[in-house]
């Protein structure tokens, strides 16, 4: 076959690709022009849900594409605010400063902690990131010094122009828009393609020539970075830090979002965190027993959605369209 | 092109592999034959750095390769097939085969290229050599056994290697599907002038594609040489013989 035949025998662009590209476009359409219709406070709770997002996100490059079983991600989320925190409170150094450095250091924090973590695999693995997670957690929490201990640090101090509710949103709308396209290619890049045939088999990643463990402690990294930005978001809409950020009760409800919206669809873990977080402050006007809403939620999931709410309509979709005969 | 001496490996006191030798001179189709649990697949193992073995020594293109990890020895030539099917289930059939082109060019660490526009015509190459090209955009689940298995090679030939290692590929295939692989090692080795190294199970498949034949008995290599001498070994017989009284 000539290499012209071969050409021909590219793969077209698929509809549902448009159809992801038209639902986010709306999407982001009407976010634009919500805080011109929402109450304040709904304005606060979007931002909260644009953080939220970002950080399920930047877990699920780890745990859906990865398939590492991660269980402590809001470390990096914490260690990412608690930097902005206090170089903005103990150093005279320009907020810029403190934005930069954040994420930076939540991915050397990665680096550290995965290192060690990408020599384990499944069950192993995620307990080590648990247990160096919580390590970083006592010590937030015990250096009083440097990070108030468990008074947290409050009043952070942000420039003026992020100080109106309707600009931090615009602003964490942004990031979460700018961080989601990059996140997306590098899921669609070789990196990505690699990640996912390391989830699928590192025997045989191994033997076509894939470095399994560096190549995972590298999405890690990134995943840690994209954390710390978000806990930069986070210092932007609650002004204030406190090492609950890093307890590992934090990273299960992150974990649980990513499961919620559905581990295989890129979009699934927005989903769940814009869910869970517009859930928990439903059900915090009528009792203080969110966890155990959560528990039940969690095991509904699990027995009816395993595949999560947008991995379950992504499935109907494919199915209906294919029992049409379409592509 | 590949070396073995004198290897052995042992497994909580069994000795799997107890005194392996194996030469595969390039360009030619060598097979290792044995008695079930001969430690044909151990050798394999070993030799594609899977296994850690205990003592001996692994060459291939005179460097020293014993103990290398996998990847390593991927990317000095050196591609396998696996005996049970060891693909990338979630991907599509182009997919399987694109990850392993993308990793031989050491492109697996690009983050911004979309990789559907990347070693496009090179991937189709391999699926066109394995007669996949209408199968390509299917999951490899959906694939039938047979197909899974001759994607199982063309995942290994995305390596581009100078030297193939085929463990068992017919092993569970029908007879049509058995002579489609013999087609396919032909016309690899003659074709592409590819060394293969060859486990097999199917002895009429090991007399018509291999030009040199190595028999491992109890980890032990007790005879390497041309198949009619093979054939006509007494030890040869004796191992054979042996397990079947």
């Amino acid at each position: 076959m000539s290499a012209n035949n071969l050409k021909s025998m590219k793969s077209p662009k698929k509809l549902s690709t448009y159809l992801g590209w038209a639902f986010a476009v709306a999407g982001v359409l009407i976010l634009l022009v919500a805080p011109t219709i929402l109450t304040q406070y709904y304005v606060y709770l979007l931002a909260t849900v644009f953080t939220t997002a970002l950080l399920a996100s930047s877990l699920n490059l780890v745990l859906g594409n990865g398939g590492l079983l991660h269980l402590h991600h809001g470390v990096f989320f914490g260690v990412g605010a608690y930097t902005v925190a206090i170089v903005m409170t103990k150093t005279s150094w320009p907020f810029a400063v403190a934005i930069l450095l954040a994420p930076m250091v939540a991915s050397l924090i990665a680096l550290v902690i995965g290192w060690f973590c990408v020599r384990l695999r499944g069950l192993y693995f995620g307990m080590l990131t648990l247990a160096l997670g919580q390590l970083v957690w006592a010590i937030v929490y015990r250096w009083n010094a440097l990070t108030n201990g468990d008074n947290g640090i409050h009043a952070i101090p942000v420039p003026e122009s992020l100080s109106s509710i309707n600009s931090v949103y615009y602003t964490t709308l942004l990031v979460l828009i700018i961080s989601l396209i990059i996140l997306y290619m590098i899921t669609k890049s070789p990196f990505g393609i690699t990640l996912l045939a390391t989830r699928d088999n590192p025997v045989r990643s191994e033997s076509i020539g894939i470095n399994v463990k560096s190549h995972r402690l590298i999405a890690f990294v990134i995943a840690g970075f994209f954390a710390g930005i978000a806990g930069v978001l986070f210092v932007l809409v609650e002004r204030s830090v406190a090492p609950s950020l890093l307890f590992w009760n934090k990273s299960a409800e992150i974990l649980i979002m990513c499961l919620m919206g559905g581990l295989t669809v890129f979009m699934g873990p927005t989903l769940g965190a814009g869910i869970l977080v517009l859930l928990s402050m439903i059900v915090g006007l009528y009792t203080e027993y969110w966890l155990l809403v959560l528990g039940l939620l969690l095991l509904i999931l699990v027995l009816f959605l395993p595949q999560g709410i947008l991995g379950y309509l992504m499935e109907s979709y494919d199915k209906r369209r294919s029992m049409r005969g379409e592509n | 092109m590949l070396q073995v001496k004198q290897l052995k490996k042992a497994f909580d006191g069994f000795q799997a592999i107890a005194d392996a030798n194996l030469s595969v001179p390039k360009g030619e189709v060598v097979a290792v034959i044995g008695p079930n649990g001969a430690g044909k697949s151990t050798l394999f193992n070993l030799i594609t750095g899977h296994l850690q073995a205990d003592s001996g020594h692994i060459q291939f293109q005179s460097q020293e390769i014993t103990n290398l990890p996998p990847y390593k020895i991927c990317h000095k030539g050196m591609a396998r097939s696996f005996q049970l099917i060891n693909i990338f289930s979630s991907l599509t059939v182009f997919e399987n085969v694109q990850t392993s082109v993308l990793a031989q060019q050491r492109l697996d660490r690009n983050f911004f290229t979309p990789s559907r526009r990347l070693l496009i015509d090179e991937t189709l190459e391999v699926l066109e050599i394995f007669g996949l090209l209408e199968l390509k955009d299917r999951p490899c689940k959906s694939l039938s056994y047979g197909d899974q298995k001759v994607l199982e090679i063309a995942i290994a030939l995305g390596s581009k290697p100078k030297l193939l290692l085929l463990d068992e590929p017919t092993a569970g295939m029908s007879s049509e599907e058995t002579r489609k692989i013999v087609t396919l090692i032909k016309k690899l080795s003659q074709e592409k002038g590819l060394t293969i190294l060859i486990t097999e199970h199917d002895m009429e498949l090991v007399f018509d594609v291999a030009q040199k034949i190595m028999v491992l008995h109890q980890g032990t290599t007790i005879a390497q040489g041309l198949p009619e001498d093979i054939r006509n070994d007494k030890s040869v017989q004796n191992a054979y013989l042996g397990e079947a009284g």
